[in-house]
């Protein structure tokens, strides 16, 4: 009866103007599991929450490294995600082919974002359906990228999209202040939590349902960095024991109560 | 007037006769350079403690005939590093438009990345290789004077084969033969440059570009010279040659009319 016939294409302005065909993609990003991002002035985390699609089936990675300075992790379609690293992996390759120099982070990540703005300009296309977060560092140090279906892209402090990830968000602002001077394990820890915060009911962070990205400087300009590092499976225990429940004091439980 | 629209615009046949339309022919010949045709002489650049001197004179030579008195082979890029051609001036000025173009590109990028002598001599040597494997090579060997990632001072040549190497000195044309044993004299190694005053190097550099006049009939006695260190870059485009003596000239047997 009420069809909204301002949705079928991603080229068509709603009376009141809007993108219909946006913000479906936003909403695509909202239902995939939540990631975190953090940066100091040392280093850039990323933390993830991984799905299985059935108990026999393995975890959907979220984690991407890009190249040795980057890496970014993903909420919404992966597939889509997929094809934007390659073009990723692809930039930082010819970068440090013509020029031997690591890809600064925000010429990267402004290309993607001028890629996924042209797919809400031409008729036919389809905006990409994944939201990342990109981390790694540059000859100006460690940095921290949100990118949206829109081609919206901005440097943050702290970050979480995907689902649920409202919460996570609550508790990065509440730690604010605390992560410029802090070290990699701090930070580190501070992603689990927020991570944890967006957790359902039932769910708790294991070593299979959690990935952690990091990289970071050394000293100073680039060629004393921290390469991009993946950590999965059993690498995470080290971290997922120290957030568990119980472990930690007066900082988890005030947490909690936002859960509710 | 033909009043037919075909022939709006064009000249009138019957005054400046038909068109010859084997102007407008696509196909035909290649247009690939064989040989240059303009050119500049010798380049000389030595490292020092904080930096490199480089030179080149002002001189553009048609064959053997001094055409141009004011060519200003020293170029600037992004005021961190200088490039010094030696070989053709025309497919000079074509890298100085790229290089040009190359610089404001890499400034829009707000956050203070710029390319530094080293990128940019990688990038000079991958245009060099692609443009000789076309079989349409660009007829120049460069110097590039500037610092590397280190703020270390860096010199390094690429030419017109996509070739490229490095050394505390290094000289273009006819500078290679002549110049380049002055030089290495004065810094036979990283470790001599490295301990060599400002003073030494210009000294260095001048003598060299004095020799050169004295015995490349394809020189002048104008020149420019630059001091790029971490502060800057001191260009002086219209320098002359000081303290010129040529009491050795009739010394000289074996060319010209006399026979012995």
């Amino acid at each position: 009866m009420f069809r909204n016939n301002y949705d079928n294409d991603s080229v068509t302005f709603s009376p009141q103007g809007r993108i219909f065909q946006v913000e479906y993609a936003s909403e695509a990003v909202k239902q995939g599991s939540v990631v975190v991002g953090i940066v100091s002035k040392t280093h850039a985390v990323l933390v993830a929450l991984k799905r299985n699609a059935e108990e026999l089936s393995s975890y959907q990675k979220k984690i991407i490294a890009i190249d040795e300075h980057l890496g970014l992790s993903l909420a919404g379609l992966a597939s889509d995600a997929r094809v934007l690293s390659n073009f990723m992996k692809q930039q930082s390759l010819s970068s440090r082919l013509t020029y031997g120099r690591a890809i600064p982070l925000e010429r990267l990540v402004s290309s993607i974002g001028d890629r996924a703005q042209t797919n809400t300009q031409h008729y036919g296309k389809r905006p990409y359906g994944v939201g990342l977060l990109v981390a790694g560092v540059d000859e100006t140090g460690p940095h921290l990228f949100e990118f949206q279906p829109s081609g919206m892209t901005q440097e943050m402090v702290a970050c979480a999209i995907g689902a649920r990830s409202q919460m996570a968000r609550t508790y990065l602002e509440r730690n604010l202040e605390a992560f410029a001077d802090c070290g990699r394990e701090e930070l580190v820890k501070h992603g689990l939590r927020a991570l944890k915060e967006s957790l359902a009911q039932d769910k708790e962070l294991t070593v299979e349902n959690c990935s952690v990205g990091v990289v970071g400087v050394k000293g100073e300009g680039m060629k004393r960095i921290e390469a991009f590092k993946l950590y999965d499976g059993a690498e995470v225990r080290q971290w997922v024991d120290l957030v568990a429940d119980g472990t930690e004091g007066a900082e988890g439980t005030e947490g909690m109560e936002v859960d509710l | 007037m033909n009043h037919l629209p075909q022939a709006w615009g064009r000249p009138r046949d019957d005054v400046y006769g038909a068109y010859d339309g084997s102007y407008l022919q696509t196909h035909g010949p290649n247009q690939h350079t064989q040989q240059p045709i303009v050119t500049g002489t010798s380049v000389v650049a030595l490292k020092f403690s904080d930096g490199v001197v480089i030179a080149a004179d002002n001189l553009a030579s048609y064959g053997s005939l001094a055409r141009f008195t004011d060519v200003k082979r020293l170029r600037k890029f992004a005021d961190s590093s200088i490039v010094g051609f030696g070989g053709d001036v025309s497919d000079m000025q074509y890298l100085d438009r790229l290089l040009n173009s190359l610089d404001i590109e890499e400034a829009y990028s707000s956050s203070g990345h710029t390319l530094n002598a080293k990128n940019l001599h990688t990038y000079l040597s991958k245009v060099f290789y692609k443009r000789r494997s076309d079989f349409n090579p660009l007829w120049n060997q460069v110097l590039v004077a500037g610092l590397d990632d280190d703020k270390k001072p860096f010199l390094a040549s690429a030419d017109l084969l996509g070739t490229t190497f490095s050394a505390p000195s290094l000289a273009t044309g006819f500078g290679a033969h002549l110049a380049q044993p002055l030089l290495r004299k004065v810094a036979p190694d990283e470790i001599a440059a490295s301990k060599l005053s400002k003073e030494q190097a210009l000294a260095a550099v001048k003598e060299s570009m004095k020799v050169l006049f004295y015995r490349d009939a394809r020189s002048l006695d104008k020149y420019s010279i630059a001091i790029v260190t971490a502060e800057g870059i001191d260009l002086k485009e219209d320098e002359k040659l000081e303290n010129q003596s040529w009491a050795f000239a009739d010394q000289i047997r074996g060319y010209g009319t006399q026979v012995n």
